[in-house]
């Protein structure tokens, strides 16, 4: 094929493009995969029986500010990720912020418990449910964001887009989570829904450079 | 970076508000830097400059199927060299080139012009066409390639306008994903 043949091709008949179509996507994915994550921990996991309890639903508020404020920086990272370039305009270290004021809280609560109590807010008991159900939860909100950045984005730093786009997905999964979580310690929510979220975050830079290719 | 950004950024906003004329000499003025760029690179590292057509009208495609990207409120030629940058890394990556033998950062090459009208690839447009589903095929060929206008495809089509656009839209991205991957088998 001659170049210029291509180039005739490309510039017959060209359509104005919508400008804000990639940014009204991307937040439309998001959306989608929080509704599908809450509906999914709805489904399988279901509420936490004891929201008329103010500690709990304070704490289900907690959880919430942190893993929405996971959600939010990750996409607006994501968004400027998904164009050519982007990544050089972006600076990562601002998603550690809900990670640093959500260890800092923890720490607090730490310091002003005594250290025999420290093994049960840590670990907790639904530790392992935890663990297992964030990343499952995350798979399908995961699979709305990478179709969406695949259509319609040009990123060129696949492993951290991959990367943000986990991290999204990781966020608006404990959001579903904590719904159903009645584990309420401060450095709980740091250590398995943190931990979690990263755990996310590693596996959508490892997929990025698969999936993502354009 | 490329000295006429201005200019380019002019051509790439019009071509945006769907100015077919702008987008022609937009793309026009692209494939020379692109290919100068490309050859350049490739020569460095010890490759064939028969690739660098391939990647030149796959650099192209791209730019134009993902032109809603550009956000016209940044500068453009950082988003072209992007680009171009992206296609290379993943072509060499994807013909098991080892990446250390040359460096492909700077973009001063980019400024350098080629002028080799007519220059072909190993691409066939017929066999990029027959994979697409009969659809698309149709509507590319009557409004990309015969010129006709959309509502003249959708008549003769049988089609109405906006499901002529899309399948105009989704045959050129499957197009350009056939390009990118051809490129690497």
């Amino acid at each position: 094929m001659k170049t210029d043949d291509l180039i005739n091709m490309l510039s017959t008949n060209v359509e104005p493009v919508d400008r804000g179509q990639l940014r009204r996507s991307l937040g439309l994915a998001v959306a989608l995969g929080t509704g599908g994550a809450l509906v999914a921990a709805l489904l399988t996991l279901g509420v936490r029986p004891d929201l008329h309890e103010p500690g709990a639903l304070a704490f289900l508020g907690l959880k919430l500010a942190f893993s929405a404020g996971v959600v939010l920086v990750a996409s607006l990272l994501l968004t400027r990720l998904a164009r050519p370039g982007g990544e050089r305009r972006t600076r990562p270290v601002l998603a550690l912020l809900p990670f640093a004021a959500i260890v800092l809280l923890a720490g607090l609560s730490l310091a002003y418990a005594p250290s025999t109590h420290w093994e049960a807010m840590i670990v907790g008991d639904m530790w392992l449910e935890c663990l297992v159900s964030i990343p499952i939860i995350a798979i399908v909100p995961f699979a709305v964001i990478v179709w969406t950045v695949r259509r319609l984005a040009a990123p060129t730093d696949l492993a951290r887009t991959g990367a943000f786009a986990g991290l999204a997905a990781g966020g608006v999964s404990a959001m579903g989570y904590a719904l159903h979580c009645m584990d309420d310690s401060l450095p709980f929510i740091a250590l398995w829904y943190g931990g979690t979220i990263i755990l996310c975050t590693v596996a959508g830079a490892l997929l990025g450079p698969r999936l993502l290719r354009w | 970076m490329i000295a006429n950004e201005a200019e380019l950024r002019a051509l790439m906003t019009a071509g945006l508000n769907g100015d077919a004329a702008a987008h022609r000499v937009l793309l026009d003025r692209l494939s020379r830097h692109l290919r100068a760029y490309y050859k350049n690179k490739l020569a460095r590292i010890g490759r064939s400059a028969d690739e660098a057509e391939d990647l030149v009208q796959d650099a192209l495609m791209a730019i134009h199927t993902r032109r809603h990207t550009y956000d016209p409120g940044e500068l453009f030629t950082p988003w072209v060299h992007a680009i171009a940058r992206y296609k290379l890394i993943d072509h060499l990556r994807h013909t098991k080139a080892s990446m250390a033998d040359g460096p492909i950062e700077d973009a001063a090459d980019f400024e350098a012009q080629d002028d080799h009208a007519g220059a072909e690839s190993a691409l066939d447009l017929d066999r990029l066409l027959a994979r697409l589903p009969e659809k698309m095929r149709r509507a590319i060929r009557h409004v990309k390639i015969d010129g006709l206008s959309v509502a003249e495809t959708a008549a003769r089509c049988g089609m109405s306008e906006s499901a002529v656009k899309v399948s105009v839209h989704r045959g050129l991205k499957a197009m350009a994903a056939a390009i990118a991957q051809g490129r690497t088998t």
